[in-house]
C-alpha cells in the first residue's frame, strides 16, 4: 500500500505522523483496538475492562495469551512502564498530552511532579491494570488505540540505551520486539517497509493477510500511476484532478468518506479591522462554500459552517449562517466600510501548496465580488508559516485540524482562552467554563452534547475562524481488497483485511 | 602535476569550511525550528527535545561541538528521523543516487556526444539543425515535465517499462536515467559540436586529410580527442550536479536516493541533516571539479606541457 512519506521512525512515543501510525498500528497493540466499521473499541492487549461507579477508575484485564513477538508475556507492568516512559519529560514526546486525562499525568510530563509512581496507572498484578482518571472521560477508551498509549518492550529498549533516548537502534529489523498482529520484516529507507505475521500474537488465528508492504509515496501523482499499473492495492491519497475520471469508472476503485477534520481560516481578532465581529461575520457570510467544494475540490468534500465536523459520535454542530451576500454587505457597511469604501486591506497567509492557493484565490475573488474589498494573498514556506501562526503574526491564516479522537471536545477545547492552538485571540469566560468545567461533569451524553452545542454557538457568533470545508479521506482501493471500510477516522484495522480472488482489470481513464 | 593536485586540495579546505560556517548559521536564522509542528508543542516537551540535541547551548558552543564531531567524521543524529544518524542516511541514499547519476551521465555522454559529433560533420545542414534543435528542446525541457511524459508514453500507454521504483522490477532504472540524463545530453551535444568544429578547422586536420585518410579515420583518430576536451571538462561538474540535483527525478520515480533527503531536510529544519548533506555534496563537487581538470589536462598536450614546466 502507498503510505505517504518515509516514516520518521517506529518508536510509538517518539513519532507523530499519519504514515508512522499506519505501520505502528500493525506492529503494536494498545489496550483496545477499534472496529473499523463501528469505531467501537474491541479487546486488544486487554481482554476486558470495567469502570468504577464514578467512572474515574478503569480496570483492564490483560489477554491471558498476550505475547510479545519474542514470546514474552504482555503484562500490566509493561503498560505501567511504557506510560511512564511516554510521559517522561526527558522523552520529549509530542503526544504526551494524549494521556493527560490520567491522574497526575500532566504534572509529571511537565516536570511539576518528579515521582512517576504517582501517575494514575498501576499494575495490581501481572494481569490487572488499574487506571485512575482526573475526571470521567467519555472518550478515554478511544485513546487506548492511539500509539502514544502503546506498550513498548522494556528489555529491548534498555538493551540499546536509556529508556528516553531518541537516538537508539531498538526499532531496527532484528532488534525490535512488538506485541501487535504483525512484526517488522524489512525496512529499506525511502523504499519500503514490510511486516509479516507475528506467530505469538494472541489472536493470530483471525489474521488472513500474510503481511503488508508499505511504500513511501510522497508524490501522490506517482502513487496514482503505480496503482494504475497494479503496483499497489491501496493508495493513501488521490490527486484531485483525477477524481472525476475515476468516478466515471464502472466498479470504481475510488473510495471517499467524510473524515474527522476541518479546513478553515484563522482570523486574528486582535488586529483591525478583524477586531470588529461585524467584519469577521461579513467575510464569512460572503463565502460560497458550496461553490468552493464543487468547483475547486471536485465535489469531494462537504461545506463546513462550524469547527466540529458533523456526525462526530452523533453530535451535530450548530449552523448559524449560510451564504448570504446581502447580509454580508450589510454587516460590512455597519462596520464602517459600505461597499468596501475606506477598506484598509487585509493579508491572507497560507503554506505553499497548490490546493491552498486555489482555495485562497477563490475566496479572494468572492470577497472582491460580494464585498468589493481587496485581500492580498501571501504564501509562506511551511516552517515560516507555522512560526507566523503561533506568533499570531498574521491577519488571516489558513488552518486545518484533524481530530485525534472522535469527540467534539477535541475541536472545541482549542478555543479556550490562551489555548496553545487557539491562535486567534478569541477569549470568552463563559465558553471556557462550558468546555472546562461543565461538559466534563455532565451526567449524560445528551447533556454533554447540549453544553458543547451551546459553547460552539457562542464561538461561531464571534466568528474567530471561517470554516470552509470538512475533510474527506480519499483512496484508490483494488477490487480484491476486503475488510477495509471507509470510516470517520480513516482508520485501518489490519486484522480484518483480506484479499479476494479478483482478476486484474485494465484501468482506462478518460 | 602532483603539486597542482595538492595545491588544489589545500585550496578546497577553506572553501568547505566557509560552506560549513555559512550553512551552520544560516539554517538557524531561518524562522521556525525543527520541533515546531502544526499542533502547539508543550514548552516542557520542546525544552526536553532541544536539550537532547544540544540546541540549548550557546550558538558558539554548538558550532565548536559540531566541528569537533565533524573532525571525527560524525555528522550527528538527524532531528527528523530520530534513531538515524546523518552518516547512515547519506549512506542509505547515496548508492541509488550515485547509480542514477552514473547511468544518466552515460546516457548524456553517449547520446549527447553522438549527436554533437554528427552535427559538427556537416555544419549548417539538416544533419546539424535537427540534432541541435532537439538538444535545444532538451535544455529547455524541465525534468518535471519530461519525466511524467516518458512515464505516460512508456509506462502507462505502451506498458513497456515500470512507472516507479529502483531495482524492484526489471527495467525500472531506464526511465529515470533517461529523464535525468536528457538535459545533460543536450549540453554535451552543444559542447561537443562546438569543440569538434573548432578542431576540424585546425591545420593538423587538413594535414590528415591531405595524407588521404578516409573522413571517418580523420574524425575518430585525430579530431575526437581534441574536440571532446570541453566535454571532459564539463563531466566533473556535471556528475556533481547530477548527484545534487536528482531530487526531482527521485520524487517522480520514487527512488530512495539522497536528493529527497537533501531537499526535505531544509523544509524540516533538520539542521544536522542540512549541514551533513551540504558538507558531503560540496566536498564531492570540489573533488569532481579537480578530477575533471586533471583529466582535461592529461588529454590536452599543451596543458600537460605547462604542468611539466611548473
Amino acid at each position: 500500500m502507498g503510505n505517504g512519506s518515509e516514516p520518521q521512525g517506529l518508536d510509538p512515543h517518539v513519532v507523530t505522523g499519519v504514515p508512522e501510525s499506519k505501520i505502528i498500528d500493525t506492529l503494536f497493540e494498545g489496550l483496545t483496538r477499534k472496529n473499523p466499521w463501528t469505531l467501537e473499541p474491541e479487546p486488544g492487549a486487554a481482554a476486558s475492562w470495567e469502570f468504577s461507579e464514578d467512572l474515574r477508575v478503569i480496570t483492564f484485564y490483560m489477554q491471558p495469551e498476550g505475547r510479545w513477538s519474542n514470546g514474552d508475556p504482555v503484562t500490566a507492568h509493561d503498560f505501567v512502564w511504557s506510560w511512564r516512559r511516554a510521559l517522561d519529560p526527558a522523552m520529549g514526546n509530542l503526544y504526551a498530552y494524549m494521556l493527560y486525562p490520567v491522574e497526575n499525568a500532566e504534572a509529571y510530563a511537565t516536570g511539576k511532579l518528579s515521582d512517576p509512581e504517582q501517575v494514575g496507572v498501576r499494575a495490581l498484578d501481572d494481569m490487572t491494570l488499574q487506571v485512575t482518571l482526573n475526571a470521567p472521560t467519555p472518550y478515554f477508551l478511544q485513546l487506548m488505540d492511539h500509539y502514544s498509549s502503546y506498550a513498548v518492550h522494556r528489555a529491548t529498549i534498555e538493551r540499546f540505551g536509556k529508556s528516553t533516548d531518541r537516538f537508539t537502534q531498538w526499532t531496527r529489523v532484528g532488534n525490535i520486539v512488538t506485541n501487535g498482529p504483525f512484526q517488522l520484516k524489512e525496512w529499506q529507507l525511502n523504499r519500503r517497509i514490510a511486516v509479516e505475521r507475528n506467530p505469538h500474537y494472541w489472536d493470530a488465528d483471525v489474521l488472513r493477510l500474510n503481511g503488508v508492504v508499505f511504500y513511501p509515496t510522497e508524490n501522490i501523482v506517482s502513487e496514482e500511476r503505480m496503482f494504475r499499473v497494479h503496483q499497489l492495492h491501496y493508495t493513501g491519497d488521490v490527486p484531485l484532478n483525477k477524481i472525476p475520471a475515476y468516478r466515471k469508472l464502472p466498479n470504481t476503485p475510488f473510495v471517499e468518506a467524510p473524515f474527522l477534520g476541518t479546513y478553515f481560516y484563522l482570523l486574528n481578532t486582535e488586529r483591525p479591522p478583524l477586531d470588529d465581529v461585524r467584519v469577521r461575520r461579513a467575510l464569512s457570510l460572503a463565502v460560497d462554500r458550496e461553490a468552493v467544494t464543487r468547483n475547486v475540490l471536485y465535489g469531494s468534500n462537504n461545506p463546513a459552517y462550524s469547527i466540529t465536523p458533523p456526525g462526530t459520535l452523533g453530535y451535530q454542530p450548530p449552523q448559524l449562517f449560510s451564504y448570504d451576500p446581502a447580509e454580508a454587505r450589510r454587516m460590512l457597511a455597519e462596520a464602517g466600510y459600505p461597499e468596501g469604501a475606506g477598506w484598509p486591506g487585509l493579508e491572507l497567509i497560507y503554506n505553499t501548496s497548490e490546493s491552498h492557493r486555489k482555495i485562497a484565490v477563490a475566496l479572494q475573488q468572492m470577497w472582491k465580488d460580494v464585498l468589493n474589498i481587496e485581500v492580498t494573498l501571501s504564501n509562506q514556506e511551511w516552517k515560516v508559516y507555522l512560526d507566523s501562526v503561533s506568533e499570531m503574526n498574521f491577519q488571516i491564516a489558513r488552518r486545518g485540524w484533524i481530530g485525534d479522537y472522535v469527540d467534539p471536545n477535541n475541536f472545541l477545547d482549542m478555543y479556550i482562552s490562551g489555548g496553545g492552538n487557539n491562535n486567534t485571540g478569541f477569549s470568552d469566560p463563559v465558553y471556557d467554563d462550558l468546555i472546562l468545567q461543565q461538559a466534563p461533569r455532565a451526567a449524560t451524553e445528551e447533556e454533554r452534547f447540549a453544553l458543547f452545542y451551546e459553547a460552539e454557538t457562542r464561538l461561531m457568533e464571534q466568528m474567530p475562524i471561517i470554516p470552509i470545508y470538512t475533510y474527506a479521506s480519499k483512496h484508490l482501493v483494488h477490487p480484491s481488497v476486503r475488510g477495509l471500510p471507509p470510516n470517520l477516522m480513516d482508520f485501518i484495522n489490519v486484522k480484518y483485511i483480506y484479499l479476494d480472488d479478483v482478476p486484474l482489470t485494465e484501468i482506462e481513464l478518460e | 602535476m602532483w603539486r597542482f593536485i595538492a595545491g588544489r586540495l589545500l585550496q578546497a579546505i577553506p572553501v568547505i569550511l566557509a560552506v560549513i560556517t555559512v550553512t551552520f548559521f544560516l539554517v538557524r536564522v531561518a524562522p521556525g525550528g525543527p520541533f515546531d509542528s502544526e499542533k502547539a508543542v508543550i514548552p516542557e516537551v520542546k525544552a526536553a527535545l532541544e536539550a537532547q540535541y544540544r540546541l540549548d547551548l550557546p550558538l558558539g558552543q554548538q558550532y565548536l561541538a559540531y566541528l569537533a564531531d565533524l573532525a571525527k567524521g560524525e555528522l550527528g543524529p538527524s532531528f527528523k528521523y530520530p534513531g538515524r544518524s546523518v552518516n547512515e542516511l547519506i549512506a542509505a541514499g547515496l548508492p541509488a543516487t550515485a547509480e542514477l547519476g552514473a547511468y544518466a551521465l552515460l546516457v548524456a555522454v553517449v547520446l549527447g556526444g553522438l549527436a554533437g559529433v554528427i552535427a559538427s560533420l556537416k555544419p549548417n545542414s539538416a544533419q546539424d539543425y535537427i540534432p541541435m534543435s532537439v538538444a535545444m528542446i532538451g535544455i529547455c525541457m524541465p525534468t518535471f515535465l519530461l519525466g511524467p511524459l516518458l512515464v505516460l508514453l512508456f509506462g502507462i500507454h505502451l506498458e513497456w517499462l515500470p512507472v516507479a521504483g529502483w531495482g524492484d522490477m526489471p527495467g525500472d532504472k531506464i526511465l529515470p536515467s533517461l529523464t535525468l540524463g536528457a538535459a545533460y545530453a543536450a549540453y554535451i551535444a552543444r559542447l561537443s559540436r562546438a569543440g569538434m568544429l573548432e578542431v576540424m578547422s585546425q591545420d593538423y586536420i587538413r594535414t590528415a586529410r591531405a595524407k588521404g585518410l578516409p573522413e571517418w579515420q580523420v574524425v575518430t583518430r585525430h579530431a575526437l580527442r581534441g574536440g571532446l576536451i570541453p566535454v571532459v571538462a564539463f563531466l566533473g561538474p556535471a556528475f556533481a550536479g547530477l548527484l545534487a540535483g536528482s531530487f526531482v527525478v527521485e520524487t517522480i520515480f520514487q527512488i530512495p536516493g539522497l536528493g529527497r533527503f537533501y531537499v526535505q531536510a531544509a523544509f524540516n529544519r533538520d539542521y544536522t541533516m542540512i549541514l551533513g548533506t551540504t558538507v558531503f555534496l560540496s566536498t564531492l563537487i570540489v573533488l569532481f571539479n579537480l578530477l575533471s581538470d586533471v583529466l582535461a589536462a592529461w588529454l590536452n598536450p599543451r596543458l600537460r606541457a605547462q604542468f611539466g614546466e611548473a
